[in-house]
């Protein structure tokens, strides 16, 4: 089976967050960047289907600079076996990027396409979806349990208050939720060996944005607010402040 | 002119997100001074919730109803709203940003080659264009953003907006949906439903979420005393540190790589407040913060702190709330 996944390299989510002084982008002195956290599930899932199946190709890609590339290696040292660094802005929405990168799926080939949910930079959730639409391939995302027989595609996705199950025939795209496997640890030997690992560089142009950033700004901070006090005798008061001034209960 | 807004079903009834979706294009309507257009697609018994539309704000419903649409659809509800737009040429298409809306609104933007902003959480119209303000970085910083392309796409938080009676004519327009399931590639079962006794932590009143202070999984049925106490608009969360202890399911887990919540009032019980897990729910209306450590962070964010023993306060509290819930 081959399977593309396609990775995003994003700030670490225990990074603060400062906005540059163009005011319409961040910061990026400082931050430790790391391979998106959803997009770990999707290599995962693919390197146990590529063993389940006995043969195939998993190729990681992704849209990104230079630096994109220790992200790629990442994933090389889980275990993937090529990677392709499409070498280009991602756009700030999905579309743009959606793009590229379904034009350079198409020119290879794929059984499945596989993400992570969303990146946790943007948080859009979009590029999914809108490859699988440029395709003409049939999606499911948010999904937290996947089967694949022959063809067969069964997964399980995320809504609210249950789940729906998804079912369609290869080749499609999967976005991955967290629950979908344990992901894999590189291992040293796997970081040797994602050294030696063919890594594609192809050049694009910049993604095409179909928003414009106006303005990156910071939340405005929450008021400091006050310990009613110590213990469970703090209980009566507490309450009565929920009900008397926040009005919320 | 026009504002669409895509009012989704389950069951043959609408969701809230639906006429929260409506509550939301009718200030975005308003504020470009056009009509706003709900589109309800579903199965045939769904005619019966039309009405309901007009009630809450909106001008005209465009209803498609067919056996095969009554589950989520990915492809057929793609062409829908795709005709949709081409039929009435709007500024504007909002859905709601719910499990299936995160899921179909990107393909119908892929479709329309349109600009799609995801999770927005305000809206605005500045000299005739439509702004939105969308969370990025799970709410660690605030995005502004406008469109370069025609119409504007939006998914809309749950929440951000307060479905309100707000009676217009909602005249019905019927659609004939050609839909040949033969044709749909992907099919799509719900598997469970409503049913389940408390709200998605994405759509909930009020949160009680615990952490690593809870100790263990067999402590949540303190959690979920109070949350009973509360009533039927309350649910659990869950910080990401007990999501991945395997003691809570990830569907809880609040932060950046769980969901991103504004409820109107938000218990954290034994979280010490990560800048991931605050990210993800400090724009609660109200925090309340239950934790032995006076110098927890999540003290600084939340509204009103109680230091102390969780397995002393929360019975305690959920004692007092029963207390007047009784007294009504």
């Amino acid at each position: 089976m081959n399977i593309i996944v396609c990775i995003k390299r994003v700030p670490d989510s225990e990074s603060r967050i400062v906005v540059g002084s163009d005011g319409r982008s961040i910061d990026t002195q400082g931050i430790k960047f790391v391979l998106n956290p959803y997009d770990e599930y999707a290599v995962e899932e693919a390197l146990r289907l590529k063993e389940a199946a006995g043969a195939g190709t998993v190729t990681v890609m992704t849209l990104g600079g230079e630096e994109s590339k220790e992200t790629l290696r990442t994933a090389l040292a889980m275990g993937a076996d090529q990677a392709v660094l499409l070498k280009g802005e991602p756009s700030g929405d999905g579309l743009g990027t959606a793009e590229k990168l379904a034009a350079a799926i198409k020119e290879r080939e794929h059984d499945l396409v596989l993400f992570g949910k969303q990146a946790i930079d943007d948080d859009n959730l979009q590029v999914p979806a809108m490859v699988a639409e440029l395709l003409g391939l049939p999606c499911a995302t948010v999904v937290v349990e996947l089967k694949v027989e022959g063809n067969n595609v069964t997964a399980e996705r995320e809504v609210e208050g249950g789940y729906e199950i998804v079912e369609f025939e290869l080749p499609g795209v999967i976005a991955a939720q967290k629950d979908l496997n344990e992901p894999r640890y590189p291992s040293l030997k796997g970081i040797m060996a994602a050294k030696k690992k063919p890594l594609e560089e192809v050049d694009v142009a910049d993604a095409e944005a179909r928003l414009e950033v106006i303005e990156l700004v910071k939340p405005p901070e929450r008021a400091a607010g006050e310990v009613v006090g110590e213990g469970p005798d703090a209980v009566p008061e507490l309450v009565r402040k929920l009900r008397e001034e926040a009005k919320v209960l | 002119m026009s504002v669409l807004a895509f009012a989704e079903q389950r069951g043959g009834v609408l969701r809230q997100v639906a006429l929260e979706t409506v509550a939301a294009g009718r200030a975005l309507a308003d504020g470009l001074g056009v009509e706003l257009v709900a589109v309800l697609l579903g199965p045939p018994t769904l005619a019966n919730e039309a009405d309901r539309l007009g009630r809450y704000g909106a001008d005209r419903v465009m209803l498609a109803t067919a056996e095969p649409l009554a589950d989520y659809a990915p492809e057929a509800y793609t062409d829908l709203l795709a005709r949709a737009v081409q039929e009435c040429g709007p500024k504007a298409l909002i859905l709601p940003a719910s499990a299936q809306g995160k899921d179909l609104a990107p393909r119908v933007a892929a479709r329309l080659k349109a600009g799609l902003a995801s999770d927005v959480t305000e809206l605005a119209v500045e000299d005739g264009r439509v702004i939105a303000v969308r969370p990025v970085y799970a709410g660690k910083l605030l995005a502004k953003v406008g469109f370069k392309t025609d119409p504007a796409l939006l998914t809309v938080r749950a929440r951000a907006y307060t479905a309100a009676e707000n009676p217009r004519p909602g005249e019905v327009e019927e659609m004939t949906p050609e839909v040949d399931p033969e044709g749909l590639r992907t099919r799509v079962r719900l598997v469970a439903g409503e049913k389940k006794a408390r709200p998605d932590v994405a759509e909930a009143e009020i949160i009680v979420a615990g952490g690593r202070g809870m100790q263990g999984p067999e402590n949540w049925t303190l959690l979920e005393e109070l949350a009973d106490a509360l009533g039927p608009g309350a649910t659990l969360g869950a910080s990401r540190a007990v999501v991945d202890a395997g003691w809570r399911p990830h569907a809880e887990q609040v932060g950046q790589t769980g969901k991103v919540v504004a409820p109107p009032l938000y218990f954290a019980i034994g979280i010490s407040g990560a800048i991931q897990h605050v990210a993800g729910m400090r724009t609660a209306r109200c925090i309340v913060a239950v934790n032995k450590d006076a110098e927890a962070p999540i003290l600084k964010v939340a509204d009103y702190g109680i230091v102390g023993d969780l397995f002393e306060v929360i019975p305690r509290l959920t004692q007092e709330i029963r207390k007047f819930r009784s007294e009504g």
